[in-house]
């Protein structure tokens, strides 16, 4: 199949890449461009482990094909610590145990990244509903929840500071 | 003595047994630097995928590979005709049958594996599976365990006809596999002829799967000019896999390397062997080449382990007052097309003659019969120790049945029948040796937290009004930490469990287990035993599983074994080391061994202060200035063989209301108490107990694998089959009490799975206790809202005339 080249940009770094244009993003991002963060749970869009940003929304990126992000930016987990210093939802992850496996681990997060900005000061309900499109197996999402509302709080004292 | 306030904060340094420490695994799952079996790419590295069969039981006519081959980037098309040479075409089971690697002439259920075509990318291999011309004759499949064993049924193994066994016993019929019984059969009945009470109900434990997020998967290197074969592999048992390898493929043991990578999840799942692995080593070997296979999520819920498909007839006999005389349980299990369940060999039915459960019954009889069916084959222990959710199940809905009977309250018939403290050990009617327990406790506990006489007032008052609010009870001992070697085995190979542990000369240290985490935390709770054991602060101690050619051999992670065993063995290495650094510190103080007291991370001279060796000290002399005629050093190995398993128990409540006009459910309360020994992270332990409780709901409320009558599995994919989220996912109330087990060196009894056996009988239970007023006995599972409303509508109660 005739292979196209694509630019985006992905965690803040411009990328080309040449992809056949059935080729889905998951793909492109592990196979390609090395970043594995992002995994492979189903193929019919209903687990969330392959969840990245574009362009400020959540996508499941096994059914985004690479073509489609072309000239788009692109943040996976990969792009979530700022120079080493961890995003408060990471640091919640860890704090409030919200991982066993972790392969849910990095798709949570990167929908957690989003919710967040779409509502700053979530509800637990809100937090349920607004992460229910993201499966795990281990934790039971308790812990998940209150991993969120760590980073809730602590996003709203460095907005506040 | 008091405790110094000194010696409190050095423990508190040591972050030991008992402490929440933060997990030493996260910081690289929350980076993305997780590194699974689909993360690792080698040099010349080629994709495996499977061709399945669409049909539940057809002969094969003809495979025609040639469209496939002439596809560019295709390398390989390989069938049961080019594993014939090699006699890897079958495979055996760990249950003494065998099993199709790639079907040979026929197939026995839906996606079993027809052929595997090797490919320079998965895209290209995708479409060559499509290319492979395979022409099929379809036979009449036999999806039902019960028609399966019908005098004209089908046959669905013909290369066992005429066989009178199939690796468990005497065959009564071609679809039969074994019977196993436990117990007094004669005794057993006569008391069932002569009770004054008995109660007996036909229940089945569902089909189900454990679905971990991860599927599946392995990438198999031969290095030919080495000779040397490294498979990493999606494995809960590594070690006995890379036997199971050397014996199927002739590659001498120490040529073969199996390394577990992270793994995404296992409940089970990983436990078995896959003809996929196979193809995808046997494709390595002949092309030379990595070769990585996958399987995507339909494959796995359709191919890849299942877990029950029990179907069981419970009975009970008893006194008028509710005290049970005998059980009797008879249980049809459909093991599907091959009998490849992963469990100690020597135990066709697991562990399931735990079913009398936390009672002292005096008589029990047990007969499992195992069939044959066109299902998936490769029947596992989805996140509990072998058949021992059936067995809580069976046991916890019958007291139950026996309850509603009698009329008598659910919470008090258990309390007149539970195994008091005093009896422990105590000994089974189907002879297990029960550990330790005080059940009363943990029961009276969570009554108390709940205001169980609150919620029984609550529950009347709503029934008076036509509402239906259930509350589900359930007070379950588990059997885990298989085990002794005397009792269980896996083909041969004893299930102790190891760890070696290598204390560096400044101090810090690396442990090796046998064992493998799947998301338990083991890099982080092994390492608290052995700082409290050894005095080395956990920060300082790296934990390293899963590869075979640097972990001392073990039988690997599940049915919760890694505390009962691979955690005694970690203690007891450690002790090993203690008892060296007190003959190296007794050396380096110049008095003898007696003299000295262990005290959290150093020995000191009795009564003399200031006089003392810390364990960084001793590590360095260990390899400087050691006793005379001592090895050098400060290293160990222990495998551990249990002397007995483990019986964790625990007392949940469920309250749960379900709709009049649609039969949902919504629980609004779940509280479980969980006695499991000591406890080494409590953090991790409640975070082991939501998830299991989590998947118990799982299985209570939605999952099932759906067959229809031609075989097909109408739940294949999540779109159909059911995985909780957030929004519905119940909150768990976790409370615990303490009663270590006498024989583990902690104390500590394993966990991660009592929430899944107990939740699942205390969830049902809770369905059906909403209904046990209107003369109901047993619904079955899943209790989804359209089955739940189908009870409702039998029953009349979704007339909205009524009031």
């Amino acid at each position: 199949m005739t292979k196209q080249q694509i630019s985006f940009v992905l965690n803040g770094q411009p990328v080309e890449v040449l992809v056949e244009p059935r080729e889905l993003l998951i793909h492109t991002l592990r196979e390609q461009l090395h970043q594995t963060g992002s995994h492979i749970g189903c193929e019919t869009t209903h687990c969330g482990a392959c969840t990245v940003d574009l362009d400020g929304k959540s996508v499941k990126s096994c059914t985004v094909l690479a073509v489609q992000v072309s000239g788009r930016e692109v943040l996976t987990v990969e792009g979530l610590a700022v120079n080493g210093e961890l995003h408060p939802v990471q640091e919640g992850f860890m704090q409030e145990h919200g991982l066993q496996c972790g392969f849910c681990t990095p798709g949570m997060m990167m929908r957690a990244y989003r919710f967040l900005q779409e509502n700053p000061d979530p509800s637990e309900d809100e937090i349920r509903w607004g992460m229910s499109g993201n499966l795990c197996r281990c934790t039971g999402y308790q812990n998940i929840v209150k991993a969120i509302q760590y980073a809730a709080r602590k996003l709203q004292s460095a907005e506040g500071a | 003595m008091a405790t110094s306030a000194e010696t409190l904060e050095r423990e508190d340094r040591l972050g030991g047994i008992g402490c929440s420490r933060k997990r030493k695994e996260d910081p690289r799952f929350i980076q993305g630097k997780g590194n699974y079996v689909d993360d690792i790419k080698m040099p010349g590295m080629v994709y495996g995928d499977i061709v399945r069969s669409p049909y539940a039981h057809a002969r094969i006519k003809s495979i025609n590979k040639d469209r496939a081959l002439a596809l560019p980037g295709v390398h390989a098309v390989i069938t049961a005709e080019d594993l014939k040479p090699l006699n890897l075409h079958w495979m055996p089971t760990l249950a003494g049958d065998v099993q199709a690697v790639l079907a040979d002439e026929k197939v026995a259920f839906q996606n079993q594996e027809v052929a595997m075509v090797i490919a320079d990318d998965r895209y290209i291999a995708a479409d060559a599976v499509e290319l492979v011309e395979v022409e099929y004759e379809e036979l009449p499949p036999v999806v039902d365990p019960h028609a399966s064993m019908k005098p004209d049924a089908p046959v669905i193994r013909e290369d066992l006809v005429g066989k009178d066994e199939a690796g468990q016993g005497k065959r009564i019929h071609d679809n039969h596999i074994f019977t196993w019984e436990a117990g007094e059969k004669a005794a057993t009945d006569s008391i069932f002829d002569g009770a004054e009470i008995t109660v007996k109900e036909e229940m089945v434990n569902p089909r189900v799967h454990p679905c971990p997020l991860e599927t599946c998967g392995c990438v198999a290197s031969m290095d030919k000019i080495r000779g040397d074969l490294t498979v990493y592999m999606t494995s809960q048992a590594p070690h006995i896999v890379r036997t199971v390898v050397s014996m199927l493929s002739g590659v001498p043991e120490s040529k073969v390397r199996i390394i577990s990578p992270d793994i995404g999840g296992g409940f089970g799942n990983k436990v078995g062997v896959y003809p996929g692995y196979v193809v995808a080593i046997v494709a390595s070997i002949v092309l030379g080449r990595p070769v990585k296979w996958i399987e995507d999520r339909i494959e796995n819920l359709s191919t890849t382990a299942f877990a029950r498909d029990y179907h069981m007839t419970g009975e009970l006999a008893s006194d008028r007052e509710g005290h049970i005389k005998a059980l009797r349980v008879n249980v049809l299990a459909d093991h599907g097309a091959f009998n490849s369940h992963a469990q100690p060999t020597k135990w066709p039915a697991g562990l399931f003659s735990v079913c009398t459960g936390s009672y002292d019954i005096p008589n029990a009889y047990v007969r499992v019969d195992g069939v044959y069916t066109n299902k998936a084959p490769g029947g596992v222990a989805y996140r509990c120790s072998f058949r021992v959710t059936e067995a809580v199940y069976v046991i916890e809905r019958m007291i139950d049945v026996l309850a509603q009977k009698l009329d008598i309250d659910k919470a008090e018939i258990r309390r007149r029948n539970f195994i008091r403290p005093e009896q422990f050990p105590y000994h089974s009617a189907l002879g297990w040796e029960y550990d330790s327990g005080d059940y009363p406790t943990a029961l009276d506990k969570v009554l108390e937290a709940v205001d169980y006489e609150g919620l029984r007032r609550e529950q009347a008052e709503k029934r008076a009004r036509g509402e239906l609010m259930g509350i589900g009870l359930c007070t379950f001992t588990e059997i885990v930490g298989a085990g002794p070697s005397k009792a269980c085995d896996v083909l041969g190979v004893g299930m102790f469990d190891s760890c070696e542990i290598r204390v560096h000369p400044t101090g810090s240290a690396i442990a090796r287990m046998g064992t493998i985490t799947q998301g338990q935390g083991h890099q982080t709770t092994y390492a608290q035993i052995i700082a409290s054991e050894l005095g080395i602060p956990s920060e300082e101690v790296e934990i390293e599983e899963g590869d075979t050619s640097t972990a001392p051999y073990g039988l690997g992670t599940y049915g919760s074994r890694s505390t009962p065993v691979g955690g005694a063995a970690t203690a007891q290495a450690a002790r090993k080391l203690r008892d060296k650094a007190r003959r190296i510190a007794a050396h380096l103080l110049e008095v003898s061994e007696d003299d000295l007291d262990w005290d959290v991370d150093r020995f000191k001279v009795k009564g003399v202060p200031g006089q003392e060796k810390t364990m960084k000290e001793i590590a360095w002399a260990a390899y400087n200035d050691v006793p005379d005629g001592m090895e050098m050093g400060l290293e160990t190995v222990e495998y551990y063989d249990p002397p007995n398993f483990t019986f964790p128990f625990g007392a949940y409540l469920c309250v749960i209301d379900i709709d009049r006009y649609t039969g949902e459910g919504k629980i609004r309360r779940f509280y479980a108490l969980d006695d499991c020994g000591t406890r080494i992270n409590p953090m991790i332990i409640e975070g082991q107990i939501h998830g299991g409780l989590t998947e118990a709901f799982a299985v209570a409320m939605g999952q099932e694998l759906v067959f229809d009558e031609q075989g097909n599995l109408l739940s294949g994919s999540l779109l159909d089959y059911f995985l909780p989220t957030a929004w519905e996912t119940p909150k768990w109330e976790t409370d615990y009490t303490v009663t270590p087990s006498p024989h583990h060196p902690l104390g500590a009894k394993g966990v991660a799975e009592s929430p899944h056996v107990g939740g699942i009988p205390c969830i049902s239970n809770a369905v059906n206790d909403a209904f046990s007023h209107l003369g109901v006995t047993h619904i079955g599972m899943p209790h989804t809202a359209f089955n739940v409303w189908k009870t409702i509508h039998s029953l009349g109660l979704d007339k909205r005339d009524q009031t």
